[in-house]
Formats: C-alpha cells, sequence, structure tokens
C-alpha cells in the first residue's frame, strides 16, 4: 500500500467532518472517493498533504501512514511533503503570470536549476497533461487567457512539474465542458502508470469511467471500498447500491 | 400640502445635478485660474535658479530639490515599515488583540492633524534628536504622517488578492516566505503602489507639518542635515507676506502641475507597468 | 536556509509592525510631556474656558479658539455636506457613465491639490466678495467655511459613494418595483439603509476641517475674540499653532502644544466614533 490511513478524525471546532475512517491505498492505481456533499471527501484529500492545516481551528487524530511514513511526525519536512503529493482544486487556479511560469513554479521554489532544465521540465509537464501542442508557441502568455479547461490542464501539468509521487484532484471537471472533461480524463489514465492518483469525481459516471478502485463516503464515514466492478456491479451496502444508482445524492 | 412625486423627482434631480455640476466647476475654475496666472511665469531661468531677494526675484530650483528631496526621504522611510506592518497584519496573525492595536492605531495616526505632527516633528526630530530645521526632520516627520496611508492602502490590496493564490502556492511546496514573496506579493503590487503615490502627493502637497520641521531657508540643500523650503512652503510665504503675486502664481501652478503628475499620469504608467504579464 | 528565511521573515515583518505602534505611542507621548506642564500650571478650567489669550502677560485662555474651531467646522459642514452628499448621490445613482469618469478623478485631484492653494484662492476669490457683498472685513468664519466646505468634499463624497454602492442591489430594485419614483427610492430606501457609511462619511469630513491649518490661516484674520457674527475674523485651535509656533519659546511653546493636545483629544474622539459607527452595521 501507498498510503494506509488509520482511524482518521477531522474536526472543525467542535463539529467533526471525517469519522474513524481506515483506507489503504495501492500505488499506480485511480482510487475515486464518491459521496454527496459534505461527505467530508475535500476535508480526507486535504489532510493527505496537510494543506488542511491552512485553515484555522481544524484538529486531525488518528494516522496518515505514505511509504510507511506518518505526515502528522514532527520531523517532516511539510513544504517537501506537498511536493510529493501534489493537489489540482476544483476551480482551475492560475496564477496570474505566464503559462510557462506557473508550470516552473514549484521547480523554482525548489531552487536553482539552468533555464535548459527547467525548460526540460516544463515541456515534459505540459506534454503528460496533454497540452503542450495548444501552448508551444504562446508560453509567455497569461495563464489567464487559456480556456477554462486549458486552464485546468495547466493546473495538472504545474503539480506534475514537481514530479510527485501522489496527485490528488478535488472535483477537478465540475466545471468543465465534456470535451475537455475527456481530455484531462485520458490524461489521468496515462498517468496512473506512474503516480498514484486519488480524485473525487464530480459525479458517479466520471468514477465509473476511470477508476480501478472506489471509495463511497457518507457524511464524514467510510460505507465501502473495492474494485470498480465491486462498487458499480456487486455492492455490499445498501446505502452504496442506493447512490451509484442514482437514488440519492 | 403634499408635492407630486413627478414635481419632486424633477426638483430634486435638478438640485443634484447642479451640485455635482458645481463642484466640477469651482474646482476647473481654481486648476484654470492657478494655471492661466502661473504658466507665463514659468520658464527656463525660474526652474534654473534659486530664489533671490527673499523670493522677490529669481526662480525656484532650490524650493523643487527641497520638496523632492524631503518627499524622497519620507517615502525611502515610510514604504517598508507601512508595506511590513500591513503584510504583517494579512498573513502572519488571525485577529487578535494585538492587530486590533496596530489597527486602531494605524486609523488613529491617519486622522491626526498634520500640524499635530509638525509639532511632533519640531520636538522631537528639530529638537530632541537635534537634527535641526533639515530635509531629514521634515522627511521623517512626513514619513509618520504617511505611515498610515501606506499602511491601510496596503493591507487592502494584500487582503484583496485571492485565497486560491495562497493555496496553490502552499500546495506545491511553497513556504510561507516563497508564498508571499512569489505569489501575494506580485498580485498586491499594483495596490501598494497606488497607495504609496497617494502618500508621495500628500507629501509634496504638505506645507504645516513640514514648515516646522524643515525650516523655510532659501538656499539649495547640500545635504540631508541642511535646512530647505518645500514648493509649498515658498508658496505660502511669498502668497502670505505679499513677497511676490507673480512667483506665488508660478510656484503654485508648478505645483498642481506636479500633483497632477503624481495623481493621474504616475497612477496610470504604474499601473499599465505593473498589470503587463497578466 | 530555508527554514532561516522562513522564521527570519515572520521576525521582520513582526518587528516593523511593531515600530509602527510605537509611531503613535511615540507622538502621543511627545506632545503629552509637553502640554500637560502647563495646563496643570495654568489650571484645565482656566486654559480651557480662559476668554484671554496673551502669552506675554503669561495668559493662556483658548476658549475663542475652541470657539473659532467649532464655528468655522460647523459652517464647513453645513455648506459642504448636502452638496458633497448630493454628488455622492450623482455619482452612484444619476452620472452617465463618461461624466462619471471624469468625476471621480477630479475629485481625487481635488484631494491631491495643495491646501495652502484653497486658501490662497479664497482669499483672492471669497474674502474680497464677502467683503463687498456682505460687509465686514472679509477675512472671516464664513470665508473659511466655504474654504473648508470646499477642502472636505473629498472626503464626505468618496465615503458616502463608497457605502451606497455596498447597498444590495434588491433594496433599489424592490422599491422601484412598487411603483416608487428613482428619487422616492433614493430618499426612503438608499439613504436610510447608507445611513452608517453617511454619518462616519460626515464625521470623517468634519475631522479633516477641525484639522486644517494653512488654508485656514489665509482667510480668517486669525483675531483672539470671540465672534458676533459669521462676518467676524477669528482663530482656530490650529492656526494658533501654525501662526505662532515659529517664534514661540518656553511656557508659550508649551502652551501650543497644550493647544495640540486638546486638537489631539477632539480628533480621537471624532476617528473613535466614526470607527465605531461604521464598525457597528
Amino acid at each position: 500500500m501507498k498510503i494506509e490511513i488509520k482511524d482518521l478524525n477531522i474536526f472543525y471546532q467542535d463539529k467533526q467532518a471525517v469519522f474513524g475512517l481506515n483506507l489503504g491505498i495501492p500505488a499506480n492505481q485511480i482510487l475515486s472517493v464518491i459521496g454527496p456533499a459534505n461527505s467530508g471527501i475535500t476535508s480526507l484529500l486535504r489532510s493527505l498533504n496537510r494543506l488542511i492545516d491552512l485553515t484555522p481551528d481544524v484538529r486531525t487524530e488518528g494516522r496518515i501512514l505514505i511509504d510507511g511514513k506518518s505526515v502528522y511526525d514532527s520531523d517532516v519536512n511539510v513544504t517537501e511533503l506537498r511536493r510529493r503529493v501534489g493537489m489540482v482544486f476544483d476551480v482551475p487556479t492560475p496564477l496570474p503570470i505566464s503559462i510557462f511560469d506557473n508550470v516552473a513554479y514549484g521547480p523554482r521554489l525548489r531552487g536553482k536549476k539552468g533555464a535548459g532544465a527547467l525548460s526540460e521540465t516544463v515541456e515534459e509537464a505540459l506534454r503528460m497533461a496533454a497540452l503542450w501542442d495548444d501552448v508551444k508557441n504562446r508560453l509567455k502568455a497569461p495563464a489567464m487567457s487559456l480556456s477554462g479547461g486549458q486552464q485546468q490542464r495547466l493546473c495538472i501539468a504545474r503539480v506534475l512539474a514537481l514530479k510527485p509521487e501522489v496527485i490528488l484532484l478535488d472535483r477537478p471537471c465540475s466545471g468543465l465542458d465534456p470535451i475537455s472533461t475527456a481530455k484531462i480524463e485520458d490524461s489521468l489514465t496515462q498517468l496512473k502508470e506512474r503516480f498514484t492518483i486519488i480524485i473525487a469525481p464530480h459525479n458517479v459516471q466520471q468514477a465509473g469511467r476511470i477508476s480501478n478502485r472506489v471509495a463511497f463516503m457518507l457524511m464524514g464515514r467510510l460505507i465501502e471500498e473495492g474494485t470498480n466492478t465491486e462498487i458499480f456491479s456487486n455492492p455490499k451496502d445498501q446505502r452504496t447500491s442506493d447512490y451509484v444508482t442514482g437514488r440519492f445524492g | 400640502m403634499k408635492i407630486n412625486p413627478r414635481v419632486s423627482e424633477k426638483i430634486a434631480k435638478g438640485l443634484i445635478w447642479s451640485a455635482a455640476l458645481s463642484v466640477l466647476a469651482v474646482l476647473v475654475g481654481i486648476i484654470i485660474f492657478i494655471l492661466a496666472k502661473g504658466l507665463p511665469i514659468i520658464n527656463w531661468s525660474f526652474l534654473t535658479e534659486i530664489p533671490r531677494n527673499m523670493g522677490r526675484s529669481g526662480g525656484v530650483a532650490s524650493p523643487i530639490v527641497g520638496t523632492l528631496f524631503v518627499a524622497a526621504v519620507a517615502v525611502v522611510l515610510a514604504v517598508p515599515f507601512g508595506i511590513g506592518t500591513a503584510f504583517y497584519l494579512a498573513e502572519y496573525t488571525r485577529e487578535n488583540a494585538v492587530t486590533r492595536i496596530i489597527r486602531f492605531s494605524a486609523e488613529s495616526l491617519a486622522g491626526i492633524p498634520s500640524i499635530v505632527y509638525g509639532l511632533f516633528g519640531f520636538i522631537f526630530f528639530v529638537i530632541y534628536l537635534d537634527l535641526g530645521w533639515s530635509v531629514l526632520s521634515g522627511g521623517l516627520t512626513l514619513a509618520f504622517m504617511i505611515l498610515p496611508t501606506v499602511i491601510r492602502t496596503s493591507e487592502e490590496a494584500i487582503r484583496a488578492v485571492p485565497d486560491t493564490y495562497r493555496e496553490v502556492s502552499f500546495s506545491l511546496g511553497g513556504t510561507k516566505w516563497q508564498t508571499i514573496r512569489k505569489a501575494v506579493f506580485p498580485s498586491a503590487i499594483q495596490g501598494i503602489t497606488n497607495g504609496v503615490i497617494l502618500g508621495l502627493g500628500r507629501c509634496v502637497a504638505e506645507t504645516a507639518a513640514v514648515i516646522l520641521t524643515a525650516g523655510t531657508a532659501l538656499r539649495m540643500p547640500a545635504s540631508i542635515f541642511s535646512p530647505t523650503r518645500t514648493m509649498a512652503i515658498h508658496f505660502f510665504i511669498l502668497a502670505r507676506e505679499g513677497i511676490s503675486m507673480d512667483n506665488a502664481y508660478g510656484t503654485a501652478a508648478l505645483l498642481i502641475i506636479l500633483i497632477f503628475f503624481i495623481n493621474v499620469v504616475a497612477n496610470a504608467l504604474v499601473n499599465r507597468f505593473v498589470a503587463k504579464g497578466r | 536556509m530555508k527554514k532561516f528565511k522562513e522564521k527570519l521573515s515572520g521576525r521582520v515583518f513582526f518587528a516593523l509592525a511593531l515600530s509602527s505602534i510605537s509611531a503613535l505611542a511615540l507622538i502621543t507621548v511627545f506632545i503629552i510631556v509637553q502640554g500637560v506642564p502647563i495646563i496643570a500650571e495654568v489650571g484645565f478650567v482656566n486654559f480651557i474656558f480662559g476668554m484671554s489669550w496673551a502669552p506675554s502677560h503669561g495668559e493662556y485662555g483658548i476658549f475663542p479658539m475652541i470657539i473659532g474651531s467649532v464655528t468655522v467646522t460647523l459652517g464647513a459642514a453645513i455648506l459642504g455636506v448636502p452638496v458633497g452628499l448630493c454628488c455622492a448621490i450623482f455619482l452612484s445613482e444619476f452620472a452617465p457613465a463618461r461624466l462619471r469618469n471624469l468625476f471621480r478623478p477630479a475629485i481625487q485631484l481635488l484631494a491631491g491639490i495643495p491646501s495652502v492653494v484653497y486658501g490662497f484662492w479664497g482669499l483672492l476669490f471669497i474674502v474680497p466678495f464677502i467683503r463687498n457683498v456682505l460687509g465686514g472685513p472679509g477675512l472671516s468664519i464664513l470665508a473659511g467655511a466655504v474654504i473648508l466646505a470646499i477642502m472636505i468634499l473629498p472626503t464626505v463624497i468618496s465615503i458616502s459613494e463608497v457605502s451606497i454602492l455596498a447597498l444590495p442591489r434588491q433594496y433599489k430594485e424592490g422599491a422601484l418595483a412598487l411603483g416608487l419614483t428613482h428619487w422616492q427610492t433614493i430618499r426612503s430606501v438608499i439613504l436610510p439603509s447608507a445611513k452608517s457609511g453617511i454619518v462616519a462619511a460626515v464625521i470623517l469630513g468634519v475631522g479633516r476641517a477641525i484639522g486644517e491649518t494653512m488654508a485656514v490661516i489665509m482667510v480668517l484674520g486669525n483675531a483672539v475674540a470671540v465672534p458676533t457674527s459669521i462676518l467676524d475674523p477669528v482663530r482656530t485651535l490650529t492656526t494658533n499653532i501654525g501662526i505662532e509656533m515659529g517664534y514661540a519659546s518656553g511656557p508659550h511653546r508649551q502652551a501650543l502644544f497644550a493647544t495640540g493636545i486638546v486638537l489631539f483629544v477632539i480628533i480621537m474622539a471624532l476617528n473613535s466614533t466614526a470607527q465605531y459607527i461604521t464598525r457597528k452595521k
């Protein structure tokens, strides 16, 4: 298992968002975490790279192990953790700088790098995110000039440029058109060869299309986890069945 | 007696339009009057000669230098403290007693009349620190005076930066300092610069605070320890003591041009320059 | 290295912030230390309510100056606030886009013009006008009030406009949908809802008027006497400091600092009220 989550509880002040969650996540697969709104999915994703630390008055209990090492250990370098566990947000979030500078943002933070090596990293990342052909002639253009779908692929490229091990995607296609969504899903399917991908899809159909494994969460609790087929064709829990067949949520 | 709503609508609209237009007319009137009287006075020797005969003849070269000198000292001193305080308030703390005290102080400082800054500058810089009437005393006093403006405008600009920029930078492995420097600062720089320009304009226009701290010396300031007079002081003395109306008009016209340049032209240039690459 | 920069930057920002608040403390301390002894010597009541200001005879009563500041400021508010409010309504409700884009920078420029220029303009136009049409010396409360009314316009206009623009659209749309005319909507819905912002604008404008020095020195006549009409010359707290600071020394200088304390207290009270009002909503 690449990631092991043990007895995870997440609290916002006195409100609990995640309840005693246990989950193992294997490497080089796509895990979809599905569930209705307010199921604690975003909190779960944000705890994996400790981005949740930025939220005031939040408290986490339990253990999250990546490669057997707890991310909450005192000797963990948080910025290094976030480089290893990259994140793509629900709306495209390009910084107000050029396309090139957006992708180079992470590598530059890590320290000096020759201009040649940097542009290689940027090109490689943009190719993996299937954006290179769209932007290769206008790398210096403002990132805001791209379309929504292109912006989201830019954000994926930006994460890939860090050469991460795990990629978290929180409803990455929720605001995108079907064609852009298909492009991103294609990239993800190819990327899983090299990365561990955890995605919160914006609907059940997307989970069905791209994931190897699916976890279903409801009101902060993990209800069921299994392979794509198990969850969609043969769910053990009635609530899972109701959700994936569209009876609620 | 009840007035017909339609009639009152017309009356109100008429009053509001006439109030607005008369304000515009007064502003344009003042500016045109000063420029019409002052522009003919301005020529090369007016700009390059120092005042002679208490300002009855000669030019305004030394007040121009004094103005720029004092304003530069003030801005150079106020900017790091103002922007630093703004970043501390906006990025490093959550609302608590300390931030409330800092913000209350800044807001109170903003309302203090410039003459009180002048009193303070006189007793503290001129007398207590024994800097005398000098460019430095004047600049320090003005730095205190514009500090609240710089803090407030910078804090607003920093708070206007979307939180997603911070989250993205952190999620890409940025430290707090890297995030501030590379994601927040570039997005806030435009608002911050506008605040600094506002402060610069106030320095150039100020009279009460500098007359008590920079002095009224007519000669060219040799260093930051020399006494000097700014253009606003020069104009005030020429006009109030009736020394030379012509030179007063010329100085006022120069001041208005300078203020116009700072407020409108510099702002537009900065916005254009900074907004590039977005 | 990274860790070090991280710690250092936080400390530097904190130190800068701390220095900035020390500034207020420093100003307060120095003004008080300079001014309080003379108030103690003369007596608080004699200082505030004393009718005679004669530093050469050791008489330090600032009551005429307090009256001067209050009357001039009141006059400026009476003249300036309605006009400023009209301009704010004009900008937020009536102005065509093109005129608005001209008006806003013009107001900014109005705020940027040196106060001495306003004073000079008042001396050349307002003072002779008052002398010739209304009588008296011309240098008067009225002249000061007119100049200050113009000078507080930017403050009154910009803060009121912001508070009007901050109202939810539904307020206006709801009222118009009920069949009210535009003016009825403004009077009965918009102005009452934006009240706290407008009040704050007026208070801050009044604060600006009380604190202004150089412009009013030129048009008030500066006589130390309690005025009997708005055509009489007066001296305000600020002009008292501005005129006499140049040559004062000893207890006389202390008395000017004490005048500064009174000014300081008035402004602090006004600003705290404005802050309280804007925060309450």
